[in-house]
């Protein structure tokens, strides 16, 4: 069995004006085909072969740097445009709502550590909202691709939310300033979807 | 001691069409200028206040050695261009690499593959041991080859920041335009001074 490159769920345009569609497009098309391409390479013929994402990801600690990342860059990417969306922004409701206002005192508290997390990740990785396995919330951010699937990271759970702090999901539109690109992720969030996996 | 962003000896727009200046203007005049105003806000007050930025390097760590170590790095990327840069090194740089890797050519695959391969934000360095042995690092993020006894000889920049605008995903596009720039007369006087 083989990784396929998942469809975007929206067009490259559809998150314009705050991610332009020719960072959609290189992000998706190249970034993210890489990655499974390279996925597919490193677990052929080994019995990884026959494994589902989240198994490998669960396992990860004993596997190769290429399956670790790459692994890593073909789930990352696939849950962040899942969670991205053209109706997205706002704030979350129901449940969420509540788990995040007592986790972190308000939405506003919560958006401000969640920025800080992932403004100050040092080079390339992901900042995240976590469920831990008694069901409490937790910011967090991974160094390159890891992800709190996996094994061997520090905070382990539930991704919620994952926005990439690569420099490549930014540099066309906003090169260094790293801020404006995540306070423009907050205008596109999925909020719906962040819901449905803070139930799964 | 304040730390200050060094001059370059070129104009921005003088390594087109390899690195452009659009590249230059953010990477010299923002990240470059960001680590050193970084730096320059997290030792005051430190024992790092006064020391040489080699020193803090081999010394400190967390934000103070990032900035620190991006401060050193970028100013020895960026001083080892030229205007009409590129062919070989002069005979003594020339001689030493045949010998360790074979030829110039094969240095400067073995070399660009370990830039392409970098996984991550990092760099790629021409290091001397203590006996003055040649090799090819790379290092994660800041990191930087004179915190495990190796002297820096030359060095690529592989963070996405580096080629972005010129080349988006295609590092492998920028890691030969670099090759073009290069100054080997900067870096063949590294070798001679080591
Ligand atoms: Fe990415
Ligand atoms: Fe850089």
């Amino acid at each position: 069995m083989s990784f396929e490159l998942p469809k975007l769920p929206y067009k490259y345009d559809a998150l314009e004006p705050y991610i332009d569609a020719k960072t959609m497009e290189i992000h998706h098309s190249k970034h993210h085909a890489g990655y499974t391409n390279n996925l597919n390479a490193a677990i052929a013929g080994t019995d990884l072969d026959k494994k589902g994402i989240g198994e490998i990801l669960a396992n990860i600690s004993g596997q190769s740097a290429g399956v670790r990342n790459n692994g890593g860059g073909y789930y990352n990417h696939d849950l962040f445009w899942k969670l991205m969306s053209p109706d997205g922004g706002g704030e979350p409701t129901g449940e969420l709502q509540k788990a995040i206002n007592d986790t972190f005192g308000s939405f506003e508290q919560f958006k401000e550590e969640f920025s800080k997390a992932a403004a100050t990740r040092f080079g390339s990785g992901w900042a995240w909202l976590v469920k831990l396995s008694d069901g409490s919330l937790k910011i967090s951010s991974t160094p390159n691709q890891d992800n709190p699937l996996m094994d061997d990271v520090e905070v382990k759970g539930t991704p919620i939310l994952g926005l990439d702090v690569w420099e490549h999901a930014y540099y066309l539109k906003f090169q260094n300033r790293r801020v404006d690109y995540i306070s423009d992720f907050f205008e596109v969030i999925n909020w719906t979807e962040a819901s449905r996996r803070f139930h799964s | 001691m304040k730390h200050e962003l060094p001059q370059l000896p070129y104009a921005l727009d003088a390594l087109e069409p390899h690195i452009s200046k659009r590249t230059l203007e953010f990477h010299y005049g923002k990240h470059h200028q960001a680590y050193v105003n970084n730096l320059n806000n997290l030792i005051g007050g430190t024992p790092f206040e006064n020391a040489d930025l080699v020193d803090i390097i081999l010394k400190s760590d967390g934000g103070i050695f990032n900035n620190a170590a991006q401060v050193f790095n970028h100013t020895f990327y960026f001083m080892a261009f030229k205007p009409k840069g590129g062919g070989k090194p002069g005979n003594k740089l020339n001689d030493a690499l045949v010998h360790t890797f074979g030829s110039f050519e094969k240095f400067k695959e073995e070399f660009s593959k370990a830039g392409a391969t970098l996984f991550g934000s990092g760099w790629v360095w021409l290091v001397a041991d203590s006996d003055n042995k040649l090799s090819i690092v790379k290092t994660s993020n800041a990191a930087n080859p004179m915190c495990d006894n190796l002297k820096p000889i030359m060095t690529l920049d592989v963070w996405e920041h580096a080629y972005y605008l010129d080349t988006q995903n295609a590092r492998p596009k920028y890691i030969e335009n670099f090759w073009e720039a290069l100054n080997w007369e900067v870096i063949e006087k590294r070798f001679e001074n080591l």
